[in-house]
């Protein structure tokens, strides 16, 4: 069996992660397919229809309408592709950062480690949403970005892709190190810098490709906890912004109309989650199926 | 240990420090400045005003003087005027901070009175029936976002059942302790429900990981009962763990608190930040940023010494 046949089949036996992973699929699929739908339903999902507000289930919106007459069922699948990639974008660049920070941490030692890692200390000790407000309140003109991109239609979403990599990047950091510090004094590692190998080839061409393990579990793992955050960020109104649909958005207009319309505070946020527990899920299969020997650290 | 602990706080300092520059850079690049603001409200000022009143305020210095000038008035003291609550920012603070401390402490105190015993509970019959149902409570507990939770015991409680308060902390007319008791039952719970999951699985899997171990054979061996092995060896040794992720918590704790007074418009420490960024109060955003800082580093700190006060092997170097 060759090993990507080993992993498929130890992730499948897994059953909720084999779930999970179907699940995600799905919704998915669901959210890019929301347009095709919107046909089928002839709604357009960007119109307010003030004479429709809040409406109940009926033929035309399977769930209902939202606070300017949208269509909910609509709304949320253009949300959940807002979240999913989000999470995914926000992941893999916080994956990067600290891939990057953790190879470098641990190769060089002394006291490039002593600072990278007394930072990752801080960062992790700090109280994070606070300055996150901070941070995605900004004005990014003043930061000297174009102002036609500063106010795009996917600025917001940018955004919070490179907050979650500013904030997210230690966990991966702290693992990466730690490998690296061991792999370092292998035999393997020794002999190519023995042939002269620049220290960028050894870390890239020698000691990363050693870590794909660990750096995709911890990853995976990460996924909810950025769909939460998205959330967070976009319900208190500093994330996602219109016209973009969120799930964390859409709970922020929910508050004030929860006696009148309930369904619109349950959906959205029975959706993260199913979603954030669906990663968490998944995450934990891949850790099963790749890296089995390291001990489950939640 | 004593070098250890000033070590420490050597370095929380620096942390502050640098936090501090950090923080008063970024408030920089908030939408808008204080004379702009001045400007939207008195029609009379001309743009000459404005120019002056900036180089009488030392807005037009480079970012580094600015900080400097910053941060020796704030060392003395002085953290400027608040312009929200027309005080000075520091006095702004004080009454919030009484009231974060109350929701915070009572969650803190609630969420360990439940995570811990679950775990405990969950560790002590692997695999059983319990086990199951409280691993899924506590996976559940981390996946679920705040303020939804928040939202739907609002839902719940207050709107549907009408047995409590969705928010503030006083009824009007009201001020009782038992009035205020009952505006912090729904924030409390909601914060203790997000955060117990994530230390009742910390301290199954600390506890596990030391019921494995030789000296708890030795104690089975001499006939122990399960349930002094299980409260008098193993528990001190797994709370080593427990003891790092409650350090490592006070961040998050701050955090759940923003959330949590946001959604319940009670208004503490988290609320005030919130208000004072999304208002361009500069002063009092920048003073509550540094205080809250300040507090976690201070709490890390405190638990780091707990930490060697639980497990008197570790020595620091």
């Amino acid at each position: 069996m060759s090993r990507a046949a080993l992993y498929r089949d130890r992730f499948a036996r897994n059953r909720p992660a084999a779930l999970s992973a179907a699940l995600l699929f799905a919704l998915a699929c669901a959210s890019l397919g929301a347009p095709l739908l919107a046909l089928l339903m002839a709604q357009d999902p960007g119109v307010v229809d003030l004479y429709h507000r809040l409406e109940g289930p009926s033929h035309a919106h399977p769930l209902g309408t939202d606070e300017l007459g949208r269509d909910l069922l609509l709304r949320l699948l253009a949300g959940g592709r807002v979240s999913l990639t989000v999470g995914i974008m926000g992941a893999l660049a916080a994956a990067v950062v600290g891939t990057a920070i953790g190879l470098v941490a641990g190769y060089r030692g002394g006291f490039i480690d002593a600072i990278l890692m007394r930072t990752t200390d801080a960062v992790i000790s700090l109280p994070l949403l606070p300055l996150l407000i901070v941070l995605a309140a900004i004005d990014l003109r003043k930061l000297g970005l174009p102002s036609d991109l500063a106010r795009s239609e996917m600025a917001s979403l940018y955004r919070i892709v490179a907050l979650v990599a500013l904030v997210g990047w230690t966990t991966v950091a702290r693992i990466v190190r730690g490998a690296t510090l061991s792999l370092k004094t292998r035999d393997f590692v020794r002999a190519a810098v023995g042939l002269g190998a620049s220290p960028a080839r050894v870390m890239l061409v020698h000691i990363l490709p050693n870590l794909t393990a660990p750096i995709v579990v911890a990853t995976a793992l990460s996924v909810g906890n950025v769909i939460l955050l998205e959330s967070v960020l976009s319900f208190l109104g500093l994330g996602i912004a219109p016209p973009l649909a969120s799930w964390g958005a859409m709970l922020s207009g929910a508050q004030e109309t929860i006696t009148i319309a309930p369904s619109l505070a349950i959906y959205p946020g029975l959706l993260i989650f199913l979603v954030v527990v669906a990663c968490n899920l998944v995450g934990d299969g891949l850790q099963d199926a790749l890296d089995p020997r390291t001990p489950r650290s939640r | 240990m004593g070098a250890h602990i000033l070590r420490r706080l050597a370095e929380s300092l620096i942390v502050l420090a640098a936090m501090s520059f950090v923080i008063y850079a970024l408030i920089g690049l908030m939408p808008g400045d204080p004379i702009d603001l001045m400007l939207s409200a008195d029609p009379h000022l001309t743009a000459a005003d404005a120019a002056r009143l900036k180089a009488l305020m030392g807005i037009d210095q480079p970012l580094l003087k600015r900080y400097g000038a910053w941060a020796a008035a704030a060392l003395a003291g002085d953290f400027g005027y608040s312009r929200l609550y027309v005080e000075p920012a520091v006095a702004a603070l004080l009454a919030p901070l009484g009231r974060s401390a109350l929701l915070m402490g009572l969650s803190f105190v609630a969420t360990l009175a439940l995570a811990l015993p679950l775990g405990i509970l969950a560790a002590r019959r692997p695999r059983s029936l319990a086990d199951s149902a409280i691993n899924l409570a506590a996976f559940a507990s981390i996946s679920l976002p705040s303020f939804w939770i928040g939202l739907m015991l609002i839902l719940v409680f207050a709107a549907w059942l009408g047995w409590l308060p969705a928010g503030g902390i006083v009824d009007v007319g009201g001020g009782g302790f038992l009035d205020r008791l009952r505006h912090l039952i729904l924030p409390v719970a909601t914060m203790t429900i997000v955060g117990f999951g994530a230390f009742a699985r910390y301290m199954r899997s600390g506890l596990l990981e030391v019921m494995g171990q030789d000296f708890i054979r030795t104690a089975r061996a001499k006939g122990a009962t399960e349930r002094r092995i299980l409260l008098g060896h193993a528990l001190r040794n797994a709370m080593g763990t427990v003891v790092t992720v409650i350090a490592l918590s006070f961040g998050g704790l701050f955090s759940g608190a923003l959330v949590t007074e946001t959604l319940f418009a009670y208004p503490g420490m988290g609320k005030l930040i919130y208000d004072a960024i999304l208002g361009n109060d500069f002063n009092l955003a920048l003073a509550a940023l540094l205080f809250a800082t300040a507090m976690t580093l201070v709490s890390n700190l405190a638990a780091d010494i707990a930490y060697a006060a639980i497990d008197p092997r570790i020595v620091y170097r």
